[in-house]
């Protein structure tokens, strides 16, 4: 199902669309709320998207330097190119150690690269262990959101889901005792697993340690009572200097969800003792997006999710409808890179109103990027060949002003005359919408007219 | 002052009152307006289809137009205008191109920033809603936008105030988009039709009589809605509510 169809489908259900759309809009407003209290925000802005450029520029020598000082820190360092030799090298420790099985905190990394899936086909238990994960993956479905995955869940259906596999009361659907019976659920997980991975928001180049956020502490409870510690990031993640936190802990959770700081900002450089600690530097297609002068910058993403809460489609079509691991805008100038056949469609789901741009902490050209998107998948042959068809006659049509007058009054005519000729349900646009009363003069004839006089 | 008219070409088609309204706008406020007979379209619809590179004559046809010696040209559509701006080349007359993309104002602007209008000569009694246009706000800059930490201002608001015993209502969302978006109209229906219902929805339950804006492709859209629906608002472009006696 192609974005269009499965947000048509989201929008049939008229009442949870409106509850979806006013409920991340909520978050968007939380947004706003945090930033404008923050008079200096545009220069914060400013200054997180030229460390970013910075970083990107030198990709290759942060990353060593990055790799050197973990090294010196007595951290296991691999090197990943693509989600799959992630996925055998998450294996390989996971055998090493002999654990079979594995808790996980959020990363949107190992949902592009299908972990999940992977390391269960070996016989793995992997067990999400952020609450909004774990949801999603009881009920054998990806996230629909990078920072809040079960967005779409309402309270009354996660009780129906805990009841099913936590066994909590039927019809139970306040918040806080579900979240008890979570947390009970979870704690004996991260008891008895000898394995924790997490994720990584930033990776200091300066001291080969990093930083993972959360808001419920899991990834810290994982990778504390562990014995080995994973910990899977993009080669994007890469800060120069640990100051530079300053500027991005500001940014991230006030544009996320309006905190000023997400609850827990973990600090990881070595192994406690007796542990081991596995840093996995994937690659997965972000070299060749930084070849791409273009579209390099998607690459300063720090996953908020700001643009996903503010985006107009997103908040109507919901993120399964972007079947891409990461949803909404940013999601959609990022995953063309990895297979533009399968996600041709994404650059179209928007209207290119620019709102994504502006709140994108680290100030993407997110809307310039899908524009010139469209222009590639068209050039490369991804593009439907009857809108290229129509198209082609529409520029034909447009560049010769006789012809262009002449369809004009030919279509007006036809539609005063037979007005069910447009006015009918093979016209999209008549599906909810009336079309315009064709007047009988056009401007320019009226003009003409007038010059006459 | 010597200008150009350009007319997105679904107003030259299905909105002549709005060329009209802006014609005897800009003549009233003493300019001399041209409209150049051959004009059709800024090749928009192509390029954001992601077919570019079938804009070019378009954009050879624009420069044909609308190169030359004028002033300024005047469009009544933030996005018509703004594609001009950041699209428009030509492999003949790169010269005359660079002239138009440098003095193409959306119609708002014009007034605002070259005429300087401080007064207009405009009566409506009416509440009014003003629809921002993503194109003309987030891409043209007519007014602030609301996610920048920055401070407020408004072309378009500036001139509905100059209008005797005018209304504007505050809207909940007051930039979101109608989800027109050019193409996306069709090849999402579904979102468009609802962000459009939803937008609508705003300027109503908010007291609009009058829902208005700069451009008239997003007004367009939002019409079919009230008109499909029924709303009591009445759907007018800025143009004609500027140029009311």
């Amino acid at each position: 199902m192609n974005h269009s169809e499965a947000a048509e489908k989201f929008t049939k259900d008229v009442d949870r669309t409106t509850w979806h759309d006013k409920t991340l809009w909520f978050v968007r407003e939380k947004r706003d709320k945090a930033v404008f209290q923050i008079p200096e925000w545009e220069a914060l802005r400013e200054a997180g998207s030229r460390i970013k450029h910075n970083a990107l520029s030198n990709l290759d020598e942060y990353l060593l330097e990055f790799e050197q000082n973990a090294l010196k820190n007595g951290v296991k360092v691999h090197w990943a190119a693509d989600g799959h030799e992630h996925n055998e090298i998450v294996l390989q420790i996971l055998k090493e150690t002999g654990a079979t099985q594995m808790v996980k905190s959020k990363s949107m990394l190992t949902e592009e690269c299908h972990l999940n899936e992977f390391l269960i086909e070996k016989g793995v238990d992997v067990v999400d262990t952020d609450l909004g994960e774990r949801v999603v993956q009881l009920a054998n479905e990806p996230p629909s959101h990078i920072v809040m995955p079960c967005i779409h869940w309402k309270k009354e259906e996660i009780g129906e889901l805990f009841h099913e596999h936590l066994g909590t009361e039927k019809g139970a659907s306040d918040p806080k005792y579900l979240a008890e019976a979570a947390r009970q659920h979870l704690r004996e997980k991260f008891m008895t697993r000898r394995a924790a991975l997490t994720g990584v928001n930033f990776a200091v180049a300066e001291t080969g340690g990093f930083v993972v956020c959360t808001n419920e502490g899991n990834a810290d409870m994982g990778a504390h009572l562990a014995d080995v510690h994973i910990a899977s990031m993009g080669i994007e993640k890469i800060i120069p200097k640990a100051r530079h936190l300053g500027v991005f802990l500001r940014l991230l959770a006030r544009s996320a969800t309006g905190q000023p700081i997400t609850t827990y900002s973990s600090h990881f450089h070595r192994p406690r003792q007796g542990q081991t600690m596995h840093i996995i530097i994937v690659d997965n297609g972000r070299t060749t997006q930084l070849g791409r002068p273009d579209f390099r910058n998607s690459l300063k993403c720090i996953r908020c999710g700001a643009c996903m809460n503010t985006c107009p489609v997103y908040r109507r079509s919901g993120g399964h409808s972007y079947h891409n691991a990461v949803a909404g805008p940013i999601g959609s100038i990022l995953a063309p890179n990895l297979d533009m056949r399968k996600n041709a469609d994404l650059p179209f789901a928007s209207t290119l109103c620019g709102s994504c741009s502006n709140v994108c902490p680290v100030k993407i050209d997110i809307h310039d990027q899908l524009y010139k998107w469209r222009q590639v998948l068209a050039a490369e042959g991804y593009v439907d060949s009857t809108k290229k068809q129509g198209m082609k006659l529409m520029a034909s049509v447009l560049s010769n002003p006789k012809l262009f007058r002449f369809s004009g009054k030919a279509g007006r005519t036809l539609m005063r005359l037979a007005p069910f000729s447009v006015s009918n349900p093979l016209n999209p646009w008549y599906k909810q919408r009336e079309m315009p009363e064709p007047p009988k003069e056009s401007f320019r004839e009226w003009y003409v007219n007038r010059e006459k006089k | 002052m010597k200008v150009a008219l350009f007319l997105p070409c679904y107003v030259d088609q299905f909105y002549p009152k709005v060329g009209i309204a802006t014609l005897q706008l800009l003549e009233k406020l003493g300019c001399t307006v041209t409209y150049p007979l051959n004009q059709t379209c800024c090749g928009q619809p192509m390029a954001n289809s992601g077919f570019e590179n079938l804009a070019q004559d378009c954009n050879e046809l624009f420069v044909e137009n609308f190169g030359g010696s004028f002033d300024a040209i005047i469009c009544p559509s933030g996005s018509c205008a703004l594609h001009v701006k950041h699209h428009l080349h030509s492999e003949k007359r790169e010269n005359d191109a660079t002239h138009i993309r440098n003095h193409i104002y959306e119609l708002t602007e014009f007034l605002t920033d070259v005429l300087k209008v401080e007064q207009l000569p405009a009566r409506f009694p009416y509440k009014v809603g003003l629809h921002q246009s993503c194109h003309g706000q987030r891409g043209l800059h007519l007014s602030q936008m609301s996610e920048l930490v920055a401070a407020p201002y408004s072309k378009p608001e500036k001139l509905l105030n100059m209008v005797d015993e005018l209304e504007l209502i505050n809207l909940e969302r007051k930039d979101e988009c109608c989800g027109f978006g050019g193409t996306f109209c069709v090849f999402e229906e579904a979102v468009s039709a609802r962000m459009g219902v939803d937008r609508v929805e705003d300027h109503v339950r908010n007291g609009a009589e009058v829902l208005t804006g700069g451009d008239m492709s997003c007004l367009m859209h939002l019409e079919g809605i009230v008109r499909r629906n029924k709303y009591p608002v009445k759907v007018m472009h800025i143009a004609e509510i500027l140029n009311q006696a």
